[in-house]
């Protein structure tokens, strides 16, 4: 006896599980049961389960019957003559969609050639275990499958064109790259996907070389005319958007140049890109701390009316503004209303955005690096036939990651480059290397892929011949200028007296716990403390009580809240933090005695 | 100036090199600079640093356990869950393991060391059962034998059912064919004989107690060693058959109680560096040393916790800083403690210099105007 669950609930039993399969397998390719049913035989528990409920992840099979492929070349010829769709093939139970737990139950052939009287279905592809962004990838079937990975991960970083109506969108934080290309060494999916309507990088040339050390641990070197030319420009998108809220007792708040006397008022300066509606004019070029929507609210508490009358100065200043580190040009202004009937109005910031040293570039096998350096032309190395490369990749980002496909992608794209066609290099199914080697040998070029080069600044030739070819690279979002950060002084936090966090804010770089250890096992104990006085004040401290004291700057008298001025009253240095430690112990009802004693 | 021992070595070089005397003077003067120049200097911070080196290879390590193939399969914990149960000082190792060396006579022979083995081997009632009942209607316990076990074990029922009848008391043991039956004499309720069923399960019929699994491995120099899963090193000590110079455990708190604080000491020492050893790491032994030394200084293991060594700082603030801060300042409120400020973490919440490095030399100066007649 086997039990059937259907949905994982509990619904019969049969006495033979096998012709129970059959029949199920049958009548749902016959049509008769929904194809979206899937079963699964667990022979050790003597159960079947089925299956219908959504979230299954389901993929399509070929179905295989006495070892041979229900797919025949009659079908081919139909889906050809366009009198056999998708549809007609799943009617006719020639391919059938397979969840996981199906699966389990079935022997599936990778191709033709392997196929057997044992195999249940078969691939449609091989290259159908690949996803869609993976199959972007060329040539992975030359590299490592952790590369392939991070070669996917890479390219949803990548910026493009990420939709074709970006100027009438607003967007959180979006690039557009500005000469984007079509990759010369493609993969099927590219065709599939239209990638030529939206492509996401550029073809560069690429020389496997170290240039003054300056690209070392997968740094990239950039030739300056390359940049000049537009490799890798791109522009960011930033939207800001403010709305006049209403509050409870009629008031709102109102667009506008704020009023000198409204509270929290900026300096004049801030206000000056506004035009008399209080919002920006297009075309405006900003720097942090412009104001880009001027807005003043009515008070958070309605209480402070009575305590003071004159209702100018109670108004809060609430504008939009652009914070520490950003700048850039207004790109559009929008007037609106929210779903509420409020009025509404958004920002763009446009900013261009050139290579700089800093900005993270990668290939589409795993590759990334940041720019370390950007090269005068006249200083990069150059080939026999005046060939400078784009960029300058490290030799020894290879041997350990083992990314063969990534210098295959090379020699392809020189193939590609040379020719004019485009090179197929999608996986399983490649275009082969001795093919590649063949082209680069008849168009007059080592069949390696090797060059003669000369040295840009001394014009000697390099004594090794230099691996030099095309490859598609990929700009990635994460640039040096949404990140680079540092302050000398500046905001602190109002409670600890410690300068506050994070880049937006303009906050301190903090010297954590293990970065102390460092100092403490240098010895560096001067070093330390001055690292650490950024909340340092000095306290009073009666040395009766042992409790703080108090200093009265007008009279130039030191006195105690507990015991009077007559007793002795001295000062210490120490970190503001540990002032609040101590009184928050107190609070906790502890006594803190500070017993103060001559250092020497 | 130099230790004992390098004197000794340097002489013997002297001695072979032939050298005169010029140069012996040379070579002395050179080999104490270099002797002095590896003495760590005063006011070093070598806690921090010892903190230092173990906990950056430690975050290199991968979670590893090694086993040992063969008809008794063993498996010992290594890497950093190792290390941790090392440094937390905790009672009992996830894999206790003990290595029996034996003495020359018997280590040689595989058929002796076997049998030796086999002997070690704790063997429990549950072992040598086909089954193991209760009848509810007799209210009796009905066991059978496995005549095959019994064979290779090398048991006879009769002996069997002398230890039964020795381990129990008020039973009636009666033997049938197959095993036996048991029967309280008092009345007993349904749940005291199931709980006397467990108890005859686990009736311990020969060898050490612990020791769950043998092997016996050939190491380099031709001689039987007895690695076992489970720790009784007091009970094994005992044996005849036993090196006592060389037969471990893994277990630190055994050896503390079974051989003293010292040679838990140096077990602490050699079970971190198998686990370093073990992942292709090292670490300076000193740094190993200093921390199997602040374990072990008050006689008993304490581990690196709040409730070992770290709990023991003298400092409430510092103490505070780790884990547990309300706790620790409650109590210090209670008793009254004073913090002297002794110690690095004070100094950094006070921020002052701490006592290490270039904070720990104070330079006191002479008021000159005061000693003036001194130096007239």
């Amino acid at each position: 006896m086997v039990d059937i669950f259907l949905n994982e609930k509990y619904i019969g039993e049969v006495d033979n599980g096998d012709t129970f399969i059959n029949k199920i397998k049958e009548e749902r390719r016959k049509s008769i049961l929904p194809n979206e049913l899937n079963y699964y035989y667990e022979e050790k528990y003597n159960s079947i389960y089925l299956n219908t409920s959504k979230g299954r992840a389901r993929r399509p099979l070929i179905i295989v019957k006495n070892g041979a492929s229900l797919f025949k070349k009659e079908h081919i010829d139909a889906i050809d003559k366009g009198l056999l769709k998708w549809k007609d093939l799943l009617k006719e139970g020639i391919i059938e969609y397979v969840d996981a737990a199906e699966e389990e139950n079935c022997y599936i052939a990778l191709d033709e050639n392997n196929l057997n009287k044992d195999h249940t279905h078969i691939e449609i592809s091989p290259v159908a275990i690949l996803g869609l962004c993976t199959s972007l990838v060329p040539y992975s079937n030359y590299g490592g499958s952790s590369r392939l990975i991070r070669g996917t991960k890479i390219l949803k970083q990548s910026l493009g064109l990420y939709s074709s109506n970006f100027l009438l969108r607003m967007d959180t934080d979006v690039n557009i790259l500005h000469y984007p290309q079509i990759p010369l060494t493609k993969t099927f999916m590219h065709d599939i996907f239209n990638y030529d309507k939206h492509p996401s990088g550029q073809n560069v040339v690429i020389a496997i070389m170290s240039y003054e050390g300056y690209n070392m641990s997968d740094a990239i070197i950039v030739n300056k005319g390359s940049v000049d030319r537009g490799f890798g420009r791109s522009t960011f998108f930033k939207p800001f958007s403010s709305e006049e809220k209403r509050y409870q007792g009629g008031l709102m708040d109102e667009f506008t140049i704020p009023d000198k006397e409204v509270k929290g008022y900026r300096a004049e300066k801030d206000y000056k890109f506004l035009e008399d509606d209080g919002v920006i004019y297009e075309g405006a070029k900003i720097k942090a701390d412009d104001v880009l929507v001027g807005k003043v609210s009515p008070p958070r508490f309605l209480g402070e009316f009575e305590e003071f009358s004159i209702a100018a100065n109670v108004k809060r200043e609430s504008s939009v503004a652009l914070k520490h580190g950003e700048k850039g040009v207004v790109d559009s202004v929008l007037l609106t209303e929210n779903e509420e009937g409020n009025r509404l109005v958004q920002v763009r910031l446009r900013e261009q955005r050139i290579p700089e040293v800093g900005d993270k570039f990668a290939s589409r096998h795993g590759q990334k690096g940041v720019i370390s350096y950007i090269v005068k032309t006249e200083d990069m190395p150059f080939t026999v036939s005046g060939i400078v490369p784009d960029i300058l990749f490290s030799p020894f980002g290879i041997p350990s990651r083992m990314t063969i496909s990534h210098l295959i992608e090379i020699i392809a794209g020189k193939v590609s480059a040379l020719s004019g066609e485009f090179v197929d290099g999608t996986a399983f199914d490649v275009t082969p290397e001795s093919d590649l080697k063949e082209n680069l040998l008849k168009m007059g070029f080592k069949d390696d892929g090797t060059e003669l080069m000369y040295n840009g600044i001394t014009g000697k030739v390099y004594p090794a011949r230099i691996y030099i070819g095309n490859i598609y690279y990929l700009k990635l979002k994460h640039m040096v200028a949404n990140k680079l950060h540092a302050r000398a002084s500046g905001k602190i936090q109002l409670l600890t007296r410690q300068p506050i966090e994070g880049r937006l804010q303009g906050g301190g770089l903090r010297i954590g716990e293990m970065e102390k250890d460092c100092f403490v096992a240098h010895g560096a104990a001067m070093v330390l403390k001055e690292r650490f006085d950024s909340d340092k004040t000095v306290i009073y401290v009666c040395e009766e009580c042992g409790m703080w004291a108090v200093y009265d700057n007008y009279k130039d008298k030191e006195s105690c809240p507990k015991c009077g001025s007559k007793v002795k009253i001295s000062s210490i240095e120490v970190s503001y933090a540990f002032k609040l430690l101590i009184d928050e112990l107190k609070a906790l009802c502890v006594y803190p005695k500070i017993i103060l004693g001559g250092k020497f | 100036m130099l230790p004992d021992h390098l004197l000794k070595e340097a002489k013997e070089l002297v001695k072979r090199y032939k050298m005169n005397i010029k140069q012996e003077k040379e070579f002395m003067k050179r080999l104490e600079d270099v002797y002095i120049g590896s003495k760590i200097d005063p006011g070093e911070a070598i806690g921090v640093i010892t903190a230092e080196s173990f906990g950056e290879p430690s975050t290199q390590m991968v979670l590893d356990t090694f086993h040992f193939a063969g008809v008794a399969e063993m498996s010992v914990t290594t890497g950093l869950s190792r290390l941790i149960e090392v440094l937390d000082a905790r009672k009992t190792p996830s894999t206790p393991r003990m290595d029996l060396y034996l003495k020359p006579k018997y280590s040689k022979n595989v058929e002796t060391v076997k049998k030796i083995a086999e002997n070690i081997k704790e063997t429990k009632m549950q072992d040598i059962l086909k089954e193991i009942t209760i009848n509810i209607a007799k209210l009796q316990i009905e066991a059978e034998f496995d005549k095959r076990t019994m064979k290779d074990y090398g048991l006879k029922e009769k002996d069997l059912l002398d230890i039964l009848k020795h381990s129990l008391k008020n039973v009636n043991m009666k033997e049938t064919k197959e095993g036996f039956n048991c029967k309280s004499k008092e009345e007993i309720t349904l749940s005291e004989i199931y709980r006397l069923k467990e108890k005859i399960k686990r009736i311990k019929i020969s060898g050490l107690k612990g020791i769950t699994r043998v092997l016996p491995v050939k190491n380099d120099e031709d001689e039987y060693i007895i690695y076992c899963a489970g720790s009784n090193l007091k009970d094994a000590l005992q044996l005849e058959e036993i090196d006592h110079e060389r037969t471990t455990s893994n277990n630190i708190y055994e050896i503390s109680e079974v051989l003293g604080i010292e040679a838990a000491r140096n077990a602490i020492i050699v079970e971190i560096q198998k686990v370093l050893d073990g992942q292709g790491l090292s670490i300076d032994i000193r740094h190993i040393m200093l921390l199997a030394d602040i374990m072990t200084r008050n006689g008993e293991i304490k581990g690196v916790t709040r409730t070992g060594i770290a709990g023991e700082k003298e400092s409430v603030l510092a103490r505070a800083a780790f884990e547990t801060p309300i706790k620790h300042i409650l109590n210090a409120s209670l008793i009254g403690e004073v913090d002297e400020l002794n110690s690095v973490i004070e100094n950094v919440i006070l921020n002052q210099p701490i006592p290490l490095g270039t904070g720990l030399p104070q330079l006191i100066m002479r008021n000159l105007t005061e000693d003036k007649d001194e130096f007239n």
